[in-house]
Formats: structure tokens, C-alpha cells, sequence
């Protein structure tokens, strides 16, 4: 596993002197699947040809001569929602088993373009749906600290990897905190970067007001790496923010000097484990002594933030699946009566019960009679919410708190209760209805469990958001301990 | 508020999904417990508040008026359950 504790820069280096070849990283790669994937269940697909053929180009490429960039040769795992040309992208979910895609998604092609390597595609919750990757349809991952443990979701998959040492880096999308809470729980560093920074053509739609991709890495100078590949303007989404990218590395000083932090109360309070608490309070202790402040806020709104995203979320979802019908590409009943039946058939094969779950709230709360008292209330508490983080925002340049109010749980514990499971996302779910970026890093032990912090910015400050994240880092040792598989 | 078994076939079939008798009963439950706790959102006055239904500022994104290339036949059937003659076959639209 030596070679992916190395830096970007020592590989870099590595990889010109002629130290070590891009296919050594792939092969490093596979073999390290090998010898932990029975155990985490972290890949749905291996792009093992694809991936050594492609090192070999890139291994050419490197003898040619020539300036690289940092990500060149990088063996990445990309989340299964994230589709990837010619390589099966299932979104976790029976209804795509064989779905082959005929375009990459404009983050997977910048991260080619960048020179990365596709080691295989990541397991998650079904369509994104959910906090602890039980949903996936194939088999859920389990936490590398803990295999009786969850990873988190949605992105449990691209978590568990990159703990486990799998790949250098992956790719997860974040809707209501699947990037934050699985790197909570594994240990690693996930940003969710502000809504529209990253482009979502070729993400499978789970709530399109929501959904951002973001990198998962074990440090913070790998994200600032992947986000400044992924990031920028793009015509393919209408979404896409037209900003200009500003340099994410070179925000890494380690000065914190003067910021201001605000720390919400209601990220501190019940339901919150006081082991939780105890090391946010020890990571705010660390930016007093680099000369930050910190003072108690509060988000007067987060409590409505969970009723609010699951309409939100549910209705977005009813409406983007509603494209899942079995006519042009997935899941196709056998022996339908007719048009109507092939939908219905296909759709009620294909679909595990937390997708149906949502589909049918959402469908309930945009259905004729329901959609002022549901939908359109939970819009305008959006508003609200969006409204409690502007506020902080004018006297504060962070806030933090914790990513989830708890470690891991067990696998099996929560998963006959939906709303429970619902509540875990209490820390992250807010500040995704606010639209702004956020990051967790590693900040503690429970147990043999890891603890993330949660370091939320303004909107397209990214920059202050990996600052503050990388000076905590250089400070701290937490990030650097890794599971023994 | 409250949700029946009724409402769960409506809504079902409104969302083209076929349930068993023991997947409407789980879901009218379910369904039911999570709408009760949205309804802690009525506490809130939202008279005067503008819904956000994004939160970027969102425009129409229009593109020139110009001829692009389409797909190419293979790659639009490459997943096709079903084709023929180049087209993908379903069942009988009217009866």
C-alpha cells in the first residue's frame, strides 16, 4: 500500500525519474483489490484491461517527454453514478445491471484528460438513495475500520476505497451529504463543492437542484488537486455556474490567522454523541492556537432542514426517474400487456424499496391537491434555511461543526427505519438546500471509528473552505491513520 | 393528514409502479410516519417567503440554431431491450 501513502508530488517525481510506471500504479492497484475487496465490497465493475491498456498509452506518453500534471498516471475510482463510456454504470440498482453508456460524464473526461486512471466503478446506495450503502441492490461495502460497520452513503463505495488504500483518489456526488458523511465514517477527506461549480452532465439525476460531484482523497492537498481538474463551466449543463476556477493549491498556506468562525448550536446539540462534540471542540481548540476565532451561532431553521430536503429531494427524484421505463436502454419486463404494463412491470422490477419509497412520496407531494401544503412549503423553507446561512455568512468566513452526529453505525441497524436513517444527515442536509461547499476531514477516534469535521463556506469559496481544512491537517495527526485490513 | 391504502394504489399508479399487497401496506406506513414529521414544516409562517427552487440565479441556456450531428444509429440501439429494422420495438401504443 506504500506507494498511494506517497504525496502527489513524491509520485510525480516517481513517475519522471522513471522510479515507477503508470501500469505499476494500475497493477498496485488490483492488487491491493484483491487482497481487500472480499472483505469491503467497495467495487461494482473492475476496468482492469481497459485501465492497463490505458497506463501503457500513458506510459508511452511519459517517455515522449513533456510537463505533466499532478493527477497523471492516478489510479481513481469513480462512483457508479458518474457515467463512464463503454464501462457499465449501474447506480447500484438491477434496473441498469447492463446499462453500457455511450458518453462520459464531462468530470470523468477531466479527469482523463488530466491523465488519471479509471481503476473500476464504486458501490453506493441505489440511485444515490441513501446514508449507508444498504441500499446498494448488488451488496452493501462495509466500513474498512469496522467490517460490521456501515461506510456511509451514498458514496460508501468511493469512501471505503479510498481508506482501504484501494485507489489514490475517487469521485462521489453529494446531494443531502453523500460525499461529507461516508468520508466521515471511513476517515478520509470528501468535499461537496458549491452547487454548479462542478458540471453534472453524465451524473444520473437523483434531485437536480442538489447533486454536485466532489472529490474523496485522504488529504486535503488531493482534493484541491481533483477539484481544480473537475471544475469550471460547462455548456452541457444548464446548471454549470460560469465562474472564473480560481488555484485551490495555492490556497494551501496553513495560515488562519484572523478568520472568523461561527459553530451553530444546533450542530452541537441533542442527538448529537458527546464523543462528536468533544473532538469538534478539540479542532476548534487547534484553530484558536493558529489565531482563529470562534464564537457559538445559530442556523435558527436547520431543525426543518430534514422535512424540507426529503420533499425536495423526493419530489426532484419521482420526476428524474420517471425516465426509467425499460423502452430504450435498462431493466425490460418479460410478457407485458401492453405500453402502460411495460412501464410498470420494468419499473417495479428494476427499483429496490428505498427508490420506490421515494418515488412515491415525491410522487404524493407533487400530485394534484398536495403540492402547495408539500412541495412548494418546503421550497419556501429552503428559503429560510438558504436565509440562516446568508446571515452568518456577512460575520463569518467559516462554519464548522460535525459532518454526523454519530460514528458509524452496525450494518443491519437502522435499516427497517427510513426516518431514523433520515436523521443522520442532520449536519449535512442543510447546508446542501443552502447550495454552499463543504468539506470533511478526519478529526478523531470513537471506538476504532473515525469522527469528520465539517468546515462549510460562502458559495464558490472553496478556497478559504481547503485553507482552513489543509492548516488543521498540517496541525493534526488524524488523517494520517489508516485501517488495518 | 393521513394516508390510505387508496391513496398508496393512486399514487403508485400515477408513478408507474406496480406494488404487492405486502409493499402498500409498508408504504403506507412508512409514508405516513415521514409525513407526519413534515409536518413539523407547518409551524413555519411562509407567508411572505419566495420558494427556492435553485439556488443559483438560473437562465435559459439557448444555443445557436445551427445543424449538429446525431448519434449514430449504433450507439441510440446499443442498449435497446428490443429493435428492429434500427428502431426500438415496444408493445402496442393503442389497442
Amino acid at each position: 500500500m506504500a506507494l498511494f501513502e506517497l504525496s502527489l508530488q513524491e509520485v510525480h517525481n516517481k513517475l519522471a525519474g522513471k522510479e515507477v510506471s503508470v501500469q505499476e500504479l494500475a497493477k498496485e492497484s488490483y492488487k491491493v483489490i484483491a487482497e481487500t475487496d472480499d472483505a469491503i465490497k467497495a467495487f461494482i465493475t473492475l476496468n482492469e484491461e481497459g485501465a492497463l491498456n490505458r497506463a501503457a498509452e500513458l506510459d508511452k506518453q511519459l517517455r515522449q517527454g513533456g510537463e505533466r500534471g499532478l493527477l497523471f498516471g492516478l489510479p481513481a475510482g469513480i462512483k457508479d453514478n458518474i457515467v463512464t463510456e463503454g464501462l457499465t454504470t449501474t447506480c447500484a440498482s438491477q434496473f441498469l445491471s447492463n446499462y453500457n453508456p455511450i458518453y462520459s460524464a464531462t468530470a470523468a473526461r477531466k479527469l482523463e484528460q488530466a491523465g488519471a486512471v479509471t481503476i473500476g466503478k464504486l458501490n453506493m446506495d441505489e440511485f444515490a438513495m441513501g446514508g449507508s450503502n444498504e441500499n446498494s441492490s448488488f451488496y452493501p461495502t462495509r466500513n474498512p475500520w469496522n467490517t460490521d460497520y456501515v461506510p456511509g452513503g451514498s458514496s460508501g463505495g468511493s469512501a471505503a476505497s479510498v481508506a482501504a488504500g484501494q485507489v489514490y483518489f475517487a469521485l462521489g456526488s453529494d446531494t443531502g451529504g453523500s460525499i461529507r458523511q461516508p468520508a466521515a465514517y471511513c476517515g478520509i477527506v470528501g468535499l461537496k463543492p458549491t452547487y454548479g461549480l462542478v458540471s453534472r452532465f453524465g451524473l444520473v439525476a437523483f434531485a437536480s437542484s442538489l447533486d454536485q460531484i466532489g472529490p474523496l482523497t485522504k488529504n486535503v492537498e488531493d482534493s484541491a488537486y481533483v477539484l481544480q481538474a473537475i471544475a469550471g463551466y460547462d455548456a452541457s449543463d444548464s446548471t454549470s455556474a460560469n465562474v472564473d476556477i480560481p488555484d485551490y493549491t495555492s490556497a494551501l498556506t496553513g495560515d488562519v490567522k484572523g478568520l472568523r468562525i461561527g459553530v451553530p448550536k444546533e450542530y452541537l446539540g441533542a442527538g448529537i454523541d458527546p464523543r462528536v462534540k468533544e473532538a469538534v471542540l478539540e479542532a476548534l481548540a487547534v484553530y484558536e492556537s493558529l489565531g482563529a476565532t470562534w464564537e457559538e451561532i445559530s442556523l435558527p431553521h436547520t431543525e426543518y432542514a430534514i422535512a424540507a430536503y426529503y420533499l425536495l429531494a423526493s419530489s426532484e427524484a419521482s420526476s428524474n426517474l420517471a425516465r426509467f421505463d425499460g423502452v430504450r436502454y435498462g431493466v425490460r419486463a418479460d410478457n407485458p400487456d401492453n405500453l402502460i404494463d411495460l412501464y410498470r412491470k420494468s419499473r417495479s422490477q428494476g427499483f429496490g424499496p428505498e427508490v420506490k419509497r421515494r418515488i412515491m412520496l415525491g410522487t404524493y407531494a407533487l400530485s394534484s391537491g398536495y403540492y402547495d401544503a408539500y412541495y412548494l412549503k418546503a421550497q419556501k423553507v429552503r428559503t429560510l434555511i438558504k436565509g440562516d446561512f446568508d446571515q452568518a455568512f456577512q460575520k463569518y468566513d467559516l462554519i464548522i461543526g460535525p459532518t454526523a452526529p454519530t460514528p458509524a453505525f452496525r450494518i443491519g441497524e437502522q435499516v427497517g427505519d427510513p426516518l431514523t436513517m433520515y436523521l443522520n444527515d442532520i449536519c449535512t442536509i442543510p447546508v446542501s438546500l443552502a447550495g454552499v461547499p463543504a468539506i470533511s476531514v478526519p478529526c478523531g477516534m470513537a471506538d476504532g471509528l473515525p469522527i469528520g469535521l465539517q468546515i462549510i463556506g460562502k458559495a464558490f469559496d472553496e478556497t478559504t473552505v481547503l485553507r482552513a481544512a489543509h492548516a488543521f491537517e498540517a496541525n493534526t495527526a488524524h488523517h494520517k491513520l489508516r485501517p488495518q485490513l | 393528514m393521513s394516508i390510505t391504502i387508496k391513496d398508496v394504489q393512486h399514487v403508485a399508479n400515477l408513478a408507474r409502479l406496480e406494488l404487492s399487497d405486502g409493499e402498500q401496506q409498508q408504504f403506507m406506513e412508512q409514508l405516513n410516519a415521514i409525513l407526519k414529521y413534515a409536518e413539523k414544516l407547518n409551524e413555519l409562517n411562509t407567508d411572505d417567503v419566495q420558494p427556492t427552487s435553485h439556488v443559483l440565479p438560473i437562465v435559459n441556456v439557448m444555443r445557436e440554431d445551427v445543424k449538429k450531428e446525431s448519434l449514430p444509429l449504433e450507439k441510440v440501439l446499443l442498449n435497446a431491450p428490443d429493435e428492429e429494422d434500427g428502431q426500438i420495438r415496444v408493445p402496442a401504443v393503442l389497442e
